[in-house]
């Protein structure tokens, strides 16, 4: 039914309410236009297009014409708009309007009593039942009156909305707001863009993806099978795959939700070739800069945090400063869009009400939000978006009548919308002859005197009756010009008078009848003495103040970002990590982000010169395997997700990066998890703290991968359901790489001989690695499993770069010295699963001593920032020297790591990643002072103490704007807390 | 061909213990004297040169080495290194799991929400491969708790070279442990709460469910205790002091509803647990007289805008106000991570404390909270010989290295299924060669 009212659409050019060739059985049939004529009203045909006194004319849904000497027809009806001002209504392009968002169901994959689902649960349809292109919201589209009326009411006249559900959603609906008409007339637009997202459809319990990264992975694979497909390649049909093919060159529509994310996804549409318009999520302004070079236009939600209750200290104590600072910062994130020349739609997306859209708009406004700005991004830019300029979002000839009548200047605080205008059909929002009554009245009752005072707008209208210095209890009503006001005595409670009167536009005094408790009639009139008065405004007590944003924008956050400087360090011993050792008091000379002398008595004018005495200075810690700065770590939807890459999904904005620093690291190594055989691509950051995601990582860097063997990998402590997903044993691991290696192989050859072939990112990933593209680290704890990977890597002729974990790498030391393979291990982990038992803490030493390069990991936040204890352990357990000791967290990783070259020693030419310690850095008492990257001073114990105290002082500011706020009367939410997830290997999250 | 033999017979002798379990060493007969070492006595006293003597499992002499007085039985000359008292570890689970991820080898949470019946001691595991991987590194008392639920059960204090749990204990039900509600509560996504830590609306009705218990059983105790009432009866030291409570919380607010709760109940003896946030109010706690077990110092911060060392500087937090501090163990992986209690102490020298005084953490100041510092704690005439001797500084992970060890005067094997499989690795390595 919905399709054949929508082919109507097309074919139809009529009036509102007649559909030409319908039948008509209840009457006869009529044929109806009309034309209105608006005059004398101010008219912004565009944000920057305005007519002083002119004529809007529409005729049925049409504007026909629109300026100063507009020819009105005889047949039109005019309404004089004198003082008034006409605006184009407001566009939202991101609604659900009229379609219901589904439920989320129970996601959780662990202790469900049911067994997860990894195959697709369609047919005809893609492998994944979060990929739904071909959905069709039309056949879910009910228009919804109260909801119209909320958006109508806020000045909305047209949105776009769709089915909020999956990864790749399938086309919007334009609809008109207009309550008047049927969708026939209304659906501007049934194709009207196509959306996605990073969030998995509710329509299904398939597992994959269930991480950011993996949904990264999984559009991109789309993007490659749909043209695949469109070259006629597949042999079966999907539905799925054709609908994107057909929806290409829609207006891309990206739900991103924040400064991260909108990064993320347009990264994505780079890779294609498309330019997602983004969905941001309202905080755009704390990395502004990275935002402005996607180029993307955005779509903003207006959706501004309450501030926190803050009244009970304790609690107050856990809102971290980061939060706090965005209920102050917030607000100013449209100004700086702006400011940054920033294309952007606003979108009530995110609001609990429609009605705060306005209220925060304001807020907007105080912070400096341009008004001229705010209407362009809910009109013009939103038309521009969808390309339909000429049809919505202006008053320009032809375009759809949809206007907004207000008081005056559209965002000013006094001003009232009269009414909205959609599709040539009225809406009232505020009746417009209503005559405003506020203002001091002489009242005489039954012949006494009374001051009367009204304040406020209609119909929100305060009064005061005033018996000399008494004040009455009263009660206003007042609606349709009709003005209602109950007296009561003082005295007696029961004793009260009903007054009502017709109120007159032409005059300002009131009049009309008097009721008193007993039934007695009199007449009864007031004065007007004056105008109410402007109430002074409050005093703001608390002007806000908005706190700088730092980087990144949590506490101990940088308001100026460190920059590179020259630094000689004098007469310190330098743990060189190379064959000069250790050497005391010498000088190391920092220039240009590398370390440039060492030596004796070197001089640099232009250095800072730190004085070393006593203390020691060695290359900054590397960490193989860590899961600080991400995200996300386990794709666990697959046996094999060679596909997705730590890379998509690194964190800048972690505390864990700055608490890593301060443990004198600045390497780390970002792992997928074990979860699965085949894991997905590392990514090698540098701990720069307060730079962007982008700037961590390493570059023109050898590429890593996790591999992944055991009781994860088999699922062995999943829970009782976890029994399907292949491989469930030690047996099945083995044959998942043979299998997955086997088919790289072949696709390898298929791809080099130069016949078409579909491009499967996961078979490309694996054929780096028998290209010796790309190296694995393997998390692995027992004999039997290291042995066979090594003998996989054998028959297919590369080797295992590093074991990871590797509990169990002293049983087989020679075995791997021959194969090649370095190691990474806990320095005392065990016990904590039964793979885990002959774990012992003299693995280290017996792998160093075997010839194996040896490197100490962490797999843990808090481990990763004590590193040089846990190399230390090797002292004691395994009697290595504090030289090879202090290898094992330095230019032993970064062997592994493929940057030796680079890092990980004291050495004249290799970056300046260096920490200055207080004490022998194996020393259970060493204390990072300095830590640099690149030249950079990043950790810096004295900076540190300015910092806390920066954060102790900003935090009570802020609580202190807070209880103002609270105590203003304003709504304040619930102190909450950010539940840090410390990854570990094992972290299998539904994201 | 000698050497060859000698590796043989050594490579048996493996074999044949490489499953088995270090014996416990029998009661001590010879008498022995220490000699010339730093003696850290564990009270913050230290002696350079030191002479130690024990008979009987008991400590005889404590003094200088340069005091002229017989040296009694075998001599260790221990010059360059030192002694410590054995190292206590509070609030820990040893022996009651063996392998996290392996549920039948786990005896730490009892289902029930108030068991203070529940007596840990009946399932420490004697022979344990986790209790023996922490000997080799000085510590070797243990407070053995129950974990879960409200009140959890009741905790008892272990030596850790033992036949049997009979055997191991020194103290049999040293005090109840009870898990405080907390004043925030975390979201349960996964039960259709929103992601995130809220105020808990349902806090005093929880403290009231305890409060009524606990006033429920002392109504009980003092009448004719009739119906018997095996949880009422256990609660029973708790208000004669016999027994300490120990209140597991962190947050100012629990800390100080606790310490109201036990005036309140009229039980004497307070310990608070974990405290992460006690040092906001150490004066309070001074005041009360109540001591503090605190977590690990090697985790990370609660919340984001902490100091990156605050778990490193808790202990000097608390001490420099006048708190008796303890370290304990609550949290993942506690009992294979027990060997490094001396790492948590040398760390919480390293940001505040002077050495000494890190090390009572872990021996006199943890004696006194648990109760056992009449006969251990410290290196005291009169006290047990549980003692050991280190290469080096012991809070040090680079010199820690235990030459002996003595637990009431027993010499306890250093041995453990780990050493053993470095030993057979290694010979199999350099039998290669």
């Amino acid at each position: 039914m919905k399709k054949i009212l929508l082919l109507l659409l097309f074919l139809s050019t009529l009036g509102i309410n007649a559909q030409e060739y319908f039948p008509a059985n209840t009457g006869v049939k009529t044929t109806e236009t009309t034309t209105y004529a608006f005059t004398n009203a101010k008219i912004y045909v565009t944000p920057t297009q305005v007519i002083e006194k002119g004529t809007l004319l529409i005729k049925d849904d049409k504007v026909v014409d629109v300026g100063t000497a507009v020819a009105i027809p005889k047949n039109a009806q005019i309404i004089d708009l004198k003082g008034k001002s006409i605006y184009p209504s407001f566009i939202d392009l991101y609604a659900n309007f009229g379609i219901e968002i589904p439920k989320a169901v129970q996601t959780n994959m662990r202790n469900s009593s049911t067994a997860p689902q990894y195959d697709a649960s369609r047919e005809g349809y893609y492998w994944n039942d979060h990929i739904r292109p071909e959905t069709d919201p039309i056949s879910l589209f009910q228009f919804d009156k109260k909801q119209a009326k909320e958006l109508l009411n806020a000045g909305f006249g047209v949105v776009n909305t769709h089915f909020q559900d999956g990864i790749i959603r399938g086309n919007g609906l334009l609809v008109a707001l207009n309550p008047n008409a049927t969708d026939a007339y209304r659906i501007l637009d049934s194709r009207s863009a196509q959306y996605l997202s990073f969030k998995k459809s509710t329509k299904s319990r398939q597992i994959y993806p269930n991480s950011l990264m993996g949904s990264m992975a999984l559009i991109r694979q789309v993007y490659n099978d749909a043209s695949w497909y469109s070259k006629g390649l597949a042999k079966n049909k999907d539905l799925s795959l054709e609908a994107i093919n057909k929806n290409k060159n829609l207006v891309q529509i990206f739900e991103a939700g924040g400064k991260q994310n909108n990064l993320r996804a347009d990264k994505i549409g780079d890779e294609y070739g498309i330019q997602y318009v983004i969905l941001g999520g309202g905080d755009e302004y704390e990395n502004i800069e990275a935002i402005k070079t996607t180029n993307a236009t955005y779509i903003i939600p207006v959706n501004f945090r309450k501030a926190y209750d803050v009244s009970e200290p304790y609690l107050a104590d856990k809102i971290a400063l980061g939060d706090m600072r965005k209920w102050n910062q917030e607000p100013a994130n449209l100004k700086l869009l702006h400011q940054n020349k920033i294309a952007f739609s606003l979108t009530t997306n995110q609001l609990k009400s429609i009605s705060d859209f306005n209220k925060n708009l304001q807020k907007a406004f105080e912070y400096g939000f341009d008004k001229t700005a705010a209407l362009e991004a809910l009109t013009t830019v939103p038309a521009t978006i969808l390309g339909k300029y000429n049809e919505i979002g202006s008053l320009r000839k032809g375009s759809y009548a949809n206007f907004l009548i207000t008081s005056g200047a559209l965002f000013d605080k006094e001003t009232t919308l009269f009414e909205n205008w959609v599709q040539g059909s009225k809406n009232v929002v505020n009746s417009m002859n209503i005559k405003e009554i506020s203002g001091d009245y002489a009242l005489s009752l039954n012949g006494k005197n009374y001051d009367l005072s009204i304040t406020g707008k209609s119909p929100k209208l305060k009064v005061e009756v005033k018996d000399g210095d008494t004040k009455l209890k009263s009660k206003l009503f007042y609606a349709d010009n009709w003005l209602s006001l109950m007296v009561n005595s003082q005295v007696d409670s029961t004793k009260f008078n009903r007054l009502i009167a017709r109120v007159y536009p032409n005059s300002d005094n009131l009049s009309g009848t008097a009721t008193d408790e007993k039934g007695m009639e009199s007449a009864w009139n007031a004065v007007k003495k004056n105008d109410a008065k402007e109430k002074e405004k409050k005093a703001e007590i608390a002007k806000t103040t908005i706190l700088p944003i730092t980087y990144p924008n949590i506490a101990f956050g940088f308001t100026e970002k460190p920059k590179q400087e020259t630094i000689l360090f004098k007469n310190v011993t330098v743990w060189t990590g190379e064959n000069d050792g250790i050497l005391k008091n010498t000088d190391v000379l920092i220039t240009g982000g590398k370390i440039s002398k060492i030596g004796a008595n070197i001089s640099a004018k232009e250095a800072k010169i730190i004085d070393g005495t006593g203390k020691h200075l060695t290359a900054g810690i590397i960490d193989e395997h860590s899961h600080i700065a991400t995200v996300a770590v386990n794709e666990s939807g697959q046996n094999s997700t060679a596909e997705v890459s730590l890379e998509d999904v690194v964190d800048a904005d972690d505390i864990q990066i700055y608490r890593s620093l301060a443990g004198g690291v600045t390497t780390v190594q970002i792992l997928h998890g074990s979860a699965n055989p085949i894991g997905g691509q590392a990514a090698l950051v540098k701990l720069k703290w307060g730079e962007t995601a982008d700037n961590l990582l390493y570059k023109n860097n050898d590429k890593f991968i996790k591999f992944a063997l055991g009781e994860n990998v088999k699922q062995a402590n999943w829970g009782n359901t976890e029994t399907v997903r292949f491989p469930q044993t030690r047996m099945g691991v083995e044959e998942v790489y043979v299998d997955y290696f086997q088919r790289a192989k072949e696709y390898d050859i298929i791809k080099k001989s130069g016949k078409p072939f579909r491009k499967d990112t996961e078979m490309e990933i694996l054929g780096q690695i028998l290209n010796k593209e790309r190296f694995i680290s393997c998390h692995s704890y027992v004999q039997s499993e290291i042995n066979m990977l090594m003998k996989v890597a054998d028959k297919f002729n590369f080797t295992v770069n590093t074991f990871t974990h590797i509990l169990e790498g002293y049983k087989v030391a020679d075995k791997m010295k021959e194969h090649g393979a370095g190691a990474s291990t806990f320095s005392d982990w065990w016990a904590f699963k039964y793979e885990v038992k002959d774990a012992i803490p003299y693995n280290a030493s017996i792998m160093h001593k075997a010839g194996v390069t040896v490197a100490i990991n962490s797999d843990d936040a808090e481990m990763n920032r004590r590193l040089n204890q846990e190399a230390a352990k090797t002292i004691k357990y395994g009697g290595l020297t504090e030289e090879e000791a202090w290898k094992l967290v330095t230019i032993n990783p970064a062997k592994l790591l493929h940057i030796d070259n680079r890092v990980g020693s004291v050495k004249v030419g290799k970056d300046a990643d260096v920490v200055l310690w207080n004490n022998n850095p194996l020393s259970i008492y060493a204390k990072a002072e300095k830590t640099l990257v690149e030249g950079v001073v990043y950790f810096d114990t004295e900076r540190d103490l300015q910092l806390r105290a920066q954060v102790k002082d900003e935090r009570n500011s802020l609580i202190n704007m807070m209880l103002i706020e609270k105590n203003n009367g304003n709504d304040v939410q619930a102190p909450t807390k950010k539940t840090p997830v410390h990854f570990h290997c094992d972290t299998v999250l539904e994201f | 061909m000698r050497k060859q033999t000698i590796y043989n017979l050594l490579f048996l002798f493996l074999t044949i213990t490489i499953s088995a379990q270090q014996t416990p060493a029998s009661k001590q007969t010879a008498d022995y004297s220490i000699e010339g070492a730093t003696a850290h006595l564990g009270n913050g006293e230290f002696i350079e040169n030191s002479l130690i003597m024990f008979s009987n499992g008991k400590i005889t002499f404590v003094g200088s080495a340069l005091v002229k007085i017989a040296r009694i039985g075998t001599v260790i000359n221990a010059s360059g290194k030192h002694v410590y008292p054995g190292f206590i570890i509070a609030n820990s689970s040893l022996g009651l799991g063996e392998i996290d991820a392996v549920r039948a080898t786990l005896d730490a949470n009892e289902i029930g929400g108030m068991i203070p019946h529940v007596q840990s001691l009946i399932a420490y595991n004697a022979e344990s491969k986790v209790v023996e991987s922490v000997r080799p590194n000085g510590v070797l008392i243990g407070q053995i708790t129950p974990r879960g639920g409200v009140i959890s059960g009741t905790s008892s204090i272990v030596q850790f070279d033992a036949w049997n749990w009979e055997d191991a204990a020194i103290k049999v039900n040293d005090g109840i442990h009870l898990n405080w509600p907390q004043n925030f509560s975390e979201g349960r996504p996964w039960r259709g709460e929103e992601a995130g830590t809220k105020p808990n609306k349902e806090y005093l009705k929880e403290v009231e469910k305890i409060v009524s218990f606990i006033q429920n059983g002392k109504n009980y105790l003092n009448t004719s205790k009739s119906p018997k009432n095996l949880p009422y009866d256990a609660l029973e030291g708790l208000f004669n002091g016999s027994k300490n409570l120990y209140v597991h919380a962190s947050g100012v607010k629990e800390i100080t509803d606790a310490i109201n709760f036990s005036k309140e109940m009229g039980i004497p003896k307070l310990v608070i647990v974990n405290g992460n946030d006690a040092y906001k109010i150490a004066d309070l706690l001074v005041e009360n007289n109540i001591p503090v077990i605190i977590q690990r110092s090697h985790r990370l911060p609660n919340n984001e805008d902490d100091d990156y060392d605050l778990p490193y500087k808790t202990a000097k937090l608390l001490a420099e106000k006048g708190v008796v501090v303890a370290i304990g163990m609550e949290g993942n992986m506690e009992r294979m991570n027990s060997r490094n209690l001396p790492f948590y102490a040398g760390t919480c020298a390293a940001f505040g404390l002077s050495k000494e005084d890190a090390l009572k953490l872990i021996t006199s100041n943890a004696s006194k909270i648990l109760g056992i510092d009449a006969f251990t704690g410290t290196l005291e005439v009169g006290k047990d010989a549980t003692l050991f001797i280190s290469e080096g500084d012991a809070l040090d992970m680079r010199t820690n290295k235990l030459t002996d060890a003595f637990i009431q005067g027993r010499k306890i094997s250093l041995e453990t299924h780990q050493t053993e499989l470095w030993q057979r690795y290694d010979k199999k390595y350099s039998s290669q060669e």
